[in-house]
């Protein structure tokens, strides 16, 4: 018996629940998926007292509007997100990285975005969730994980279990910083690419295309040259590759990407990267700018260091 | 023979075993996926075994490079590995609405789409490996006829079910999903079963496939569709 639920009044553009995804099942078929920007994933749990891996929603561009019912309970959001909690008598704007109380009755309304991509709602309580492989992660390309792998909708319901016991309230002070210069180790295709098309990669600037999802992000700029073979026996992707098809145009794997691939890679985002690498919304400019492997293992190990301090803070 | 090993990015291994593409080389890869995943390396948390190469992915958390790669060059290979092959008949629908690339494929292969289809369809095919989508076989090697590229620009959306080539490759798209194969037409089998969490693929790499091409009608009434 549930007796605490959302009501979705309506889904948003993609709206999933994530949590870390899941392992070893690349050789199937089935990447990774879970959150895209992983800090953000770990604040929201933190800041109303789950476990640090618990499902949240995800959302991009527009969230969605929930309407609650039930016990007081904790929620908050994370990113950089425009929202409004609706009272019994009045509205507020909402804050990121404050946890509020919801009572019987609130609505919560994620209006959008703010010149990123992804935000995080996370509730304190235990979700009623069907989990595949480990991971309640929704796949919508192969519908994998809760709510058969499709994303929320509107008339949908979200059934609580647990409501956490401790409520208090928590914050913390963090700003997402955005990222114009995508750090990249070279690729195992780079010398397909001609001299010209190598310098272009690393100098000239490229916009993201509105085509980019939770698959890969496609980006569009000066053609890079291939003088080798535009096509590769296809061979295992990972998140962070930036494939170059014979039109010329990088494509960037992220979460939900495919696990096998036939275009030279020409590069890899380096881990560090990738929590800010998804934030970009179509339109932004950025820039690739090679490092070493040994440096993007020491930037990788200071910015978990500083997550771990962010989380030390709640 | 594993050639070499290099890093894709700065959490996976690449490992090469050449250029070549065929059964040998193929089961070479598959018995280093096999022993791996017997082994259970901390912090590695992914294989994606292909053609002739294997990717491990690691978690940068607990290990790196250089850890991952002196464990994978004293690796013991020379277990004894256990065979379990099956044969698969996949039938296939090639009319109006599902060869989608039915007249770029008569053009860059300067053949009838009847001479296409029965040069396809009269050949069994060797699974290499699984994967880009969900439970998508890598089946081979098609006619030398057939062998053409990639499209230029891969489709934002095949439709699930499409049989697509390219090279000496055939596959079968499991789910809508982006892709650049020459599609010739369209399976209603279901190919991933998520049911089945231990084992959601109709065809693993080992198998044989065989396709059989049926009318629209047989399509349509077909079980799974």
């Amino acid at each position: 018996m549930t007796s605490n639920y959302f009501e979705i009044l309506r889904g948003g553009i993609n709206t999933t629940f994530q949590d870390k995804g899941r392992e070893n099942l690349y050789h199937i078929g089935i990447p990774f998926s879970g959150v895209m920007d992983n800090r953000n994933f770990l604040l929201a749990n933190k800041l109303v007292g789950n476990h640090l891996t618990a499902p949240v929603i995800e959302f991009a561009y527009q969230g969605p509007h929930l309407k609650y019912t039930g016990d007081q309970l904790n929620f908050v959001i994370t990113g950089d997100v425009i929202f409004k909690i609706k009272k019994k008598d009045y509205e507020i704007d909402g804050d990121c990285y404050h946890s509020y109380h919801l009572e019987n009755g609130d609505e919560i309304n994620i209006i959008s975005t703010n010149k990123s991509v992804y935000g995080y709602f996370a509730i304190g309580s235990e979700i009623d969730l069907k989990f595949q492989w480990n991971s309640c992660s929704i796949n919508t390309k192969a519908n994998i994980g809760s709510n058969n792998g499709k994303k929320l909708d509107s008339g949908q319901k979200i059934n609580l279990l647990k409501i956490n016991s401790d409520k208090t309230l928590k914050k913390v002070n963090y700003i997402n910083s955005k990222i114009e210069n995508i750090r990249v180790i070279k690729g195992t295709n780079f010398d397909y690419f001609s001299d010209e098309g190598k310098k272009i990669f690393f100098e000239k600037e490229f916009i993201v295309s509105k085509l980019s999802d939770r698959m890969g992000m496609r980006l569009e700029g000066p053609k890079i040259e291939n003088i080798v073979n535009t096509n590769i026996k296809s061979e295992g992707l990972v998140k962070g590759v930036i494939q170059v098809p014979a039109d010329g145009n990088p494509i960037i794997m992220l979460s939900d990407h495919g696990t096998v691939g036939g275009y030279p890679k020409i590069g890899v985002v380096v881990s560090v990267d990738y929590d800010r690498l998804v934030q970009l919304a179509p339109g932004s400019k950025v820039k690739f700018q090679e490092i070493e492997l040994s440096d993007a293992e020491t930037l990788f190990k200071l910015y978990e260091m500083e997550t771990k301090n962010l989380l030390n803070q709640i | 023979m594993l050639k070499n090993i290099s890093n894709l990015g700065d959490a996976a291994l690449y490992c090469d075993f050449g250029i070549q593409v065929n059964k040998a080389t193929n089961l070479e890869v598959i018995k280093y996926f096999n022993t791996i995943r017997e082994k259970k390396i901390k912090g590695i948390n992914n294989l994606t075994p292909s053609y002739n190469k294997l990717i491990i992915s690691f978690d940068l958390r607990v290990t790196n490079f250089s850890e991952i790669k002196n464990k994978i060059e004293n690796l013991d290979t020379t277990i004894e590995q256990s065979k379990n092959n099956k044969k698969i008949e996949v039938p296939v629908c090639c009319e109006e609405n599902f060869a989608l690339d039915k007249s770029r494929l008569e053009k860059k292969l300067n053949l009838s789409y009847q001479e296409i289809l029965t040069k396809f369809f009269d050949k069994e095919y060797f699974c290499y490996m699984t994967g880009f989508i969900a439970g998508m076989p890598f089946l081979g090697d098609i006619d030398e006829n057939l062998r053409t590229q990639r499209l230029e620009t891969p489709r934002v959306k095949v439709p699930q079910g499409s049989v697509g080539i390219t090279e000496q490759f055939a596959n079968i798209y499991t789910f809508d999903s982006p892709g650049g194969w020459n599609i010739i037409g369209n399976t209603p089998l279901k190919v991933f079963d998520d049911s089945k969490e231990r084992d959601p693929n109709l065809i693993n790499p080992g198998d044989t496939v065989i396709f059989k091409k049926i009318s629209r009608q047989e399509y349509e009434s077909s079980n799974d569709k």
